[in-house]
């Protein structure tokens, strides 16, 4: 069930337009690994609770796409980075401490 | 258990899987290299050589033993490694360029780095299989530890980095991995020593003024090593590490006598000189004429078309050659024809073993049959005396096994030789021991030189008058010159008087009774 709804969540890039800027990010997870699931979740309900219809949220696994660690340089996993807006800044961790993911987010 | 089954038991001679680091001098005390297919720490404080000693083990891998190499770093960026590596000669460009060395950088930006939950380094783990790939490594370096440690929480890192040394054996690679030196424990995070099958820590210590970097292997599973603390250095031909054992002490012993430069002296030296080989020593204070022996064995030396290296501590080679011309000797011309060189360097400008590596490049270089340090003694003030000691032995089993005869001049101060006749100990090393002297002899102040010991032959044990004139040096007997009034006619006339006073009192008193 959750490895089905982690493609479904790969391929679908959420677009939505608002009077606010739009928020790109991306979090990128280890497969299946128990901390990168709870990532997706935590990301998800966060952006659906705080930024409804305006983010761009993509889930790259970089089992699947391991170049992308080197241009992206990532080391520890999971991790969430927010494209836009700038600057950029990078959260890590399974973000379950809401608090701290909504602060980075400039969304407290 | 039977002794026979012991036996048997032990001659099944197991060699422990090992890789050959290449570096010179670690692989004597490491007793064939680093564990292979294992994990190796690499501990110091800044500056001590991690880098570069981990850089050295990853391209000698690659040239001399075809084992491509990873490098991964967390605080240089590879244009700056590239750039630092080429003072030592080493072309990473080219490396990489043929696919058999990856260098990469992995940026840790400490403070843009927020935790939110739990972790792990899966993506360390995915770049280092991409670059292990990328040159089928069987070397890996991670360069160092604790920039990847202080951005992230020390808890997830330890379990992460157990897990990572469990990786690369199921990876078949042998990796070394640098971390700072903490207080009390090894490392600043106190687990990293214990996970690992080899820990090795490096050193960089003043004493009176002159550092000296210094290896230590601390621990290292399923292999005997050396326990001390080995100086290295490192110069522009990479890392070279000094264990005692490594001048294999397999000397030739020849029986060639080399003339030196004088008649008489040869003459005491048991009629034919040194042993060509041998190491000389002569000692004496100040203004006894040491510089001039060793200049006429030099002299000698190269006019028998032999090649005499002259490693000058105290005088520079102008004034040397200008001061030896004085006495007869013209050196000049030997210099210019090749025959002659010098080496001269400043004791203090750096430390004892740097001295040594530079002769002994010289020596490699120039294939001397003969080397003349003047003085030895100016470079016993640059350490502790148990240091020199060690690093003259070294030197001279290293020159012996080449076969090239040392000539060391010792300048001792007036009165040390009462309380202490072996000089910094070195008289004991070497075979032929000569002291020159100023003796008094009817207020007059007179050279004097005798043999006090020499290997190996007979020589004399008189104290001969030695002379130094502008035609060169001479030896002839103290009594001889001063006829009746010279010390030892004075003596044996007083001894003469005495004896036949005691006849004539004896006399006297058969003639009362």
């Amino acid at each position: 069930m959750a490895q089905k709804n982690l493609k479904k969540e790969k391929s679908k890039v959420v677009t939505a337009g608002g009077d606010k800027e739009t928020y790109v990010l991306r979090l990128f997870i280890t497969g299946m690994l128990p901390n990168s699931v709870r990532a997706v979740k935590n990301i998800k309900a966060i952006c659906e609770q705080h930024l409804k219809g305006r983010y761009q949220l993509e889930i790259i696994d970089i089992y699947q796409q391991p170049s992308l660690t080197i241009t992206e340089n990532i080391i520890a996993v999971p991790v969430l980075i927010k494209k836009y807006p700038l600057p950029e800044e990078r959260v890590i961790g399974d973000l379950s401490d809401t608090k701290l993911v909504l602060k980075e987010l400039h969304l407290d | 258990m039977t002794q026979e089954k012991k036996k048997q038991i032990k001659s099944d001679n197991f060699k422990f899987p090992k890789a050959v680091t290449g570096i010179k001098g670690l692989d004597d005390i490491t007793d064939g290299g680093i564990p292979k297919n294992r994990t190796t720490m690499l501990l110091g404080g800044a500056g001590c050589g991690k880098t570069i000693f981990a850089m050295e083990f990853l391209v000698n891998g690659i040239t001399d033993f075809n084992e491509p190499g990873v490098f991964l770093s967390f605080e240089e960026k590879t244009s700056e490694l590239v750039t630092n590596s080429k003072s030592l000669d080493y072309n990473l460009d080219k490396l990489t360029r043929q696919n058999k060395l990856y260098l990469e950088n992995l940026q840790i930006d400490r403070y843009a780095i927020l935790k939110a939950g739990t972790y792990d380094l899966e993506g360390l783990f995915i770049r280092l299989e991409q670059a292990i790939n990328k040159v089928k490594a069987k070397r890996v370096v991670l360069d160092s530890l604790d920039a990847l440690f202080f951005g992230l929480d020390s808890f997830i890192l330890r379990s992460e980095f157990k897990r990572l040394l469990s990786w690369l054996k199921e990876k078949q690679v042998t990796a070394i991995v640098t971390a700072e030196i903490g207080d009390g424990q090894f490392t600043r995070h106190g687990l990293e020593e214990h996970v690992a099958d080899c820990v090795m820590i490096l050193s960089n210590r003043v004493t009176n003024q002159i550092a000296t970097r210094r290896i230590r292997i601390v621990k290292y599973r399923g292999s005997i090593h050396g326990n001390n603390e080995y100086p290295f250095v490192i110069d522009e031909n990479g890392i070279a590490v000094f264990p005692l054992v490594s001048e294999a002490v397999q000397q030739k012993s020849g029986s060639i006598r080399i003339s030196s430069g004088n008649k008489d002296l040869d003459e005491m030296l048991g009629k034919k000189g040194f042993y060509a080989g041998s190491s000389i020593l002569i000692s004496g204070t100040a203004g006894t004429g040491k510089t001039s022996i060793a200049a006429s064995f030099a002299y000698s030396v190269c006019s028998n078309k032999k090649r005499c290296l002259f490693c000058a501590f105290e005088e520079a080679p102008n004034q040397v050659i200008r001061n030896i011309n004085s006495i007869g000797f013209h050196l000049a011309p030997l210099v210019k024809s090749g025959l002659l060189s010098f080496y001269y360097s400043r004791p203090t400008l750096q430390n004892l073993e740097l001295h040594f590596i530079a002769i002994k490049k010289i020596i490699n270089e120039f294939k001397p049959s003969v080397v003349i340090l003047d003085p030895i003694t100016n470079l016993m003030t640059e350490g502790p005396n148990s240091d020199i000691r060690s690093m003259l032995t070294r030197f001279v089993d290293f020159l012996k096994t080449q076969d090239i005869t040392v000539f060391f001049t010792a300048a001792i101060t007036v009165g040390s030789i009462e309380r202490n006749p072996s000089d910094e100990g070195i008289s004991s090393m070497v075979d032929t021991w000569m002291m020159v002297q100023d003796i008094e002899v009817d207020a007059e102040r007179t050279r004097s030189l005798c043999v006090m010991k020499s290997r190996g032959m007979v020589h004399s044990n008189q104290v001969k008058r030695f002379m130094i004139s502008n035609k060169g040096i001479a030896l002839g007997s103290i009594a001889e010159n001063n006829n009746s009034s010279s010390a030892v006619v004075k003596r044996s006339l007083k001894e003469h008087a005495n004896l036949s006073t005691s006849k004539e009192s004896i006399g006297l008193k058969e003639t009362i009774r």
